[in-house]
């Protein structure tokens, strides 16, 4: 490295099994390609930066590639979209259809719709590049949200990437605006339908929800400009905000070096894994034509969003089982599990709590998601930097806190199919709702428990492992007549992964430089006794080093 | 909800020649029919088959009346069926869902335990007894209406309830609105002209015969040219492809990751 690196960031190791690999030797026609690269790098100096880059070491291990699920889906969705782009007609000036879908010959539609309805069926390759862009837009927001997961429950959040989390959990809330715009555009009566309980929202904000109403769809709803300002969005400003910041929260990956699980040779100072050149960036390569193999097979096997069935947007009818797109389906889940009849009328004012509560609860559950490594790296305390993850059971709090977001995220979005998971397991929507709204409230509580209670005994279990080894089911009969159950002991390899993690006690309560114990002080040990009350400390040298010689 | 079982291929090689055989017999059938059932028709309302009442009368006693009552004046068990008519009986009995099973939130739709003889006996004993809608016609229910007239229809009155593509939907209590894939025409004209159970009476002067043949013609195109870009998912809508990309989406990805990052051996 050129900079100067600061003594607590880790070092990069090749992988031994790779440093050992033969190298190619140079052949003829390699040649033509050096004279290339040469008279490129004279001009561009950019073999500096390949350099520098081509020896990034990533370690391998197939969580870490979650990530890139869903960057190769967004660069599956920018090729495909810049192709519906071209033949997209974004205005909602009324057209009589004349395609040869027959059922809607002769119908008033919004160009918007008569377009998406060309692409469907009269461009060729145009229903399958819609359904590729479709497609890909729902594996995008999924793999962003097992990434996530899988940052939150192995705690790769923690400093120094607690930034980086943030602008994650930006790309995630971007991700949701440029799904929910995209899904808008045909305007179908799907789509319109979605609009229209956004509309209704937004007239629920107190004062000014029906101004803000009208300002966004430029008179009263549906109006005439919906469909172009989303479209703006939706290819321009969301796409380029997202870009720019996917170039932020790959440049930090970059310069925190990537994590690593704990295992032999691995420690806080090092990062062992394939260097990005040719190894790495082969497989990356090679990887991103699996993802986009992916989702055209899917995209050619499977219909989606079928907006002909939909027919066009028209404010009288709705369809039963209409849904929004799964990732805004947490948000049409709470609406549907509030309960009806929540609002009241105050001065002549009418306050619309059937609204303004899911609202304030989803905002509220979001911000946790955002802030949650602030708030843990104030809990603990903890300055230090962290390389090696976390095992989910070896932080139990953590991954207890996850195990009850993840309920209630998982309970909202159950709700959000309430109609049909009444008519599929032929229930009454009422009881469906009334089950979901109990889990929506019980079920963190108890995922919370049995996550931490889980977590613990898992914990002890691997102790157990560490310092006595596995029942091996054989018993041996000693001279004296005593029987007992040989145990086998675990490598060193493995006993390395069960013993190595980090432990923490709950923070003293100090006084301050004045000599006073302030609330937010007692908030903080609170907060700390509750994260760090249960917990079973690691298996320490001595411990280990006095059962071996217990046993021989 | 019992699911059809989809739809193996979808243009057969034979289906060219199966379905202008179906043609033939159809016009071969209509004009036969037609030659006969200017005398049917007159006979319908006074004399059919006084028999064929008879016999209706003997089946209602013995497998309706203990709900309906002996002169169709009902019961606690059923309601009174004066003016329901034969389209309202044909449809009930047709489809399964009389004799009423077991008490519940809806009378579903079973195997009929009639045959149409006996089906076509109990309509003319019910409509002998008090007048209401008759069975609609073969003509009626041809399906080569106008599907965009049709489409507009449904998307207006009845997809609410039944989803625009009919593939049905949740009421209150348990009660729902259901598939309409595959049902007969017959029976999606009689529904409209009874309006069974939860579902509101379309009569002739809210849509009018030649709309119910728009609507029927509109439902068996989108049964019969389905799905244009794939296997449909059961026409659920997005919770059938969030489900999808969730389970194989990202568990085919999940799958190639590990395989990826296995170690060769
Ligand atoms: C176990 C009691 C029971 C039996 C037996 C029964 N029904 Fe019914 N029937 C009902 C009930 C209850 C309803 C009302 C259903 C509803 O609206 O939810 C009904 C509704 C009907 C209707 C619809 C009435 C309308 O308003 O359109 C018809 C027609 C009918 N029954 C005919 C028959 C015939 C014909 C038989 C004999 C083959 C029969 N039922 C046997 C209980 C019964
Ligand atoms: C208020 C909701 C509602 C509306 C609107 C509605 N239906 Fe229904 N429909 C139902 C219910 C509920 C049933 C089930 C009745 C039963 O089981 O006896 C039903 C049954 C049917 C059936 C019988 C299906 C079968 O499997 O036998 C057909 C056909 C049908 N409806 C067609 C229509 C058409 C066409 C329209 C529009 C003109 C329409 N419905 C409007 C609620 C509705």
């Amino acid at each position: 490295m050129t900079t100067i690196e600061r003594s607590d960031t880790p070092h990069e190791v090749v992988d031994p099994a790779f440093a050992e690999a033969p190298k190619l030797a140079a052949t003829p026609s390699s040649r033509f390609t050096a004279a290339a690269a040469n008279y490129i790098d004279e001009r561009t100096s950019i073999s500096a930066v390949v350099k520098e880059f081509g020896r990034k070491i990533f370690p391998d291990h197939w969580s870490f590639m979650l990530g890139e699920v869903a960057l190769y889906s967004f660069v599956v969705i920018i090729l495909t979209g810049t192709f519906l782009t071209f033949f997209f007609q974004a205005s909602m000036a009324p057209v009589i259809y004349s395609g040869p879908f027959v059922p809607l010959k002769g119908v008033e539609m919004s160009s918007a719709m008569d377009s998406a309805l060309k692409i469907s069926f009269e461009i060729r390759g145009g229903l399958l590049i819609r359904q590729i862009h479709h497609w890909a837009a729902l594996l995008f927001i999924a793999s962003i949200g097992m990434h996530m997961l899988r940052i939150f429950f192995t705690g790769a959040f923690r400093k120094p990437r607690e930034l980086n989390w943030t602008i994650g959990f930006l790309l995630f809330i971007l991700a949701l605006a440029e799904g929910f715009t995209g899904y808008s555009l045909p305007d179908d009566l799907l789509s319109g339908n979605g609009l229209r309980i956004i509309d209704g929202m937004v007239k629920g904000i107190p004062f000014v929800g029906t101004w803000i109403s009208y300002l966004i769809f430029g008179g009263e709803f549906p109006g005439q400009q919906i469909v172009g300002r989303l479209y703006t969005l939706h290819i321009l400003l969301l796409p380029a905000i997202i870009v720019a910041m996917i170039a932020l929260h790959l440049v930090f990956v970059v310069v925190h070096k990537h994590t690593q699980y704990a295992g032999p040779g691995k420690s806080n100072e090092n990062v062992i894994g394939y260097p990005v050149l040719p190894v790495y960036a082969a497989k990356a390569g090679g990887f991103f034509f699996i993802v986009f193999g992916v989702i055209a097979l899917i995209a050619s096997f499977f219909q989606i969003n079928p907006i002909w069935n939909y027919g066009p947007y028209d404010p009288s009818p709705v369809s039963a089982g209409t849904q929004p797109d799964w990732y805004i389906g947490f948000a049409d889940g709470a609406l549907r599990l509030i309960p009806p009849g929540l609002e009241s009328v105050i001065w002549g004012h009418t306050y619309s709590w059937n609204i303004l509560i899911p609202i304030v609860v989803l905002g509220l559950f979001i911000s946790i998601v955002a802030l949650y490594p602030l708030v843990e790296g104030w809990v603990t305390g903890d300055k230090r930097e962290h390389h090696i993850l976390d095992r989910p059971r070896n932080a139990p709090t953590r991954t207890a806190i996850g195990a009850a977001g993840v309920t209630f995220y998982a309970a909202l979005w159950a709700a959000a199919s309430s109609d049909l998971i009444a008519t599929h397991f032929q229930l009454s929507i009422e009881a469906v709702i009334h089950t979901i709204q109990a889990t929506a409230i019980l079920g963190p509580i108890i995922a919370y428990f049995i996550a931490k209670r889980v977590c613990l005994a898992l914990q002890k279990k691997d102790r157990e492992i560490a310092l006595h080894g596995f029942e091996s089911g054989r018993i041996v009969r000693l001279p004296g007549g005593e029987y007992i159950e040989v145990h086998q002991q675990v490598d060193d390899y493995e006993r390395w992964r069960l013993v190595t993690f980090n432990e923490y006690k709950p923070l003293m309560i100090r006084p301050n430089a004045k000599g006073k114990i302030t609330q937010t002080q007692r908030l903080r040990a609170r907060m700390s006794r509750w994260f760090f009350e249960d917990r079973i400390a690691p298996v320490t040298k001595t411990e280990l080093e006095r059962q071996s010689h217990d046993h021989h | 909800m019992a699911r059809k079982p989809a739809k193996a291929n979808r243009r057969h090689p034979l289906a060219t020649v199966v379905l202008i055989a179906i043609g033939l017999a159809f016009t071969g059938g209509g004009y036969a029919l037609f030659t006969s059932t200017a005398t049917a028709q007159t006979d319908t309302a006074s004399s059919t088959s006084q028999s064929s009442v008879d016999e209706g009368k003997k089946l209602f006693a013995a497998n309706c009346a203990t709900c309906h009552g002996m002169s169709l004046e009902g019961s606690t068990a059923g309601p009174a069926l004066l003016g329901v008519g034969a389209a309202s009986v044909d449809f009930q009995v047709g489809t399964g869902r009389m004799p009423l099973a077991m008490q519940g939130p809806q009378a579903m739709e079973k195997p009929p335990q009639f045959t149409e003889e006996q089906t076509q006996a109990l309509a003319d004993y019910v409509a002998s007894l008090s007048p209401g809608p008759a069975i609609p016609t073969d003509d009626q229910l041809t399906a080569n209406g106008n599907a965009t007239n049709g489409g507009e229809l449904f998307r207006i009155n009845c997809a609410m309830c039944h989803n625009v593509a009919g593939a049905g939907g949740a009421l209150t209590e348990g009660k729902f609105a259901p598939s309409l894939t595959g049902v007969d025409s017959k029976y999606i004209y009689e529904a409209m002209l009874t309006g069974p159970q939860n579902m509101p009476v379309f009569n002739d002067h809210n849509i009018t015969p030649e709309d119910k043949r728009d609507i029927i013609t509109y439902l068996k195109y989108i049964q019969n040219n389905d799905s244009t870009g794939g296997y449909d998912l059961g026409n659920l809508g997005p919770v059938a492809e969030g489900l999808f990309i969730w389970i194989f989406g990202i568990g085919a990805v999940v799958a190639l990751t590990v395989w990826l990052t296995a170690k060769s051996n």
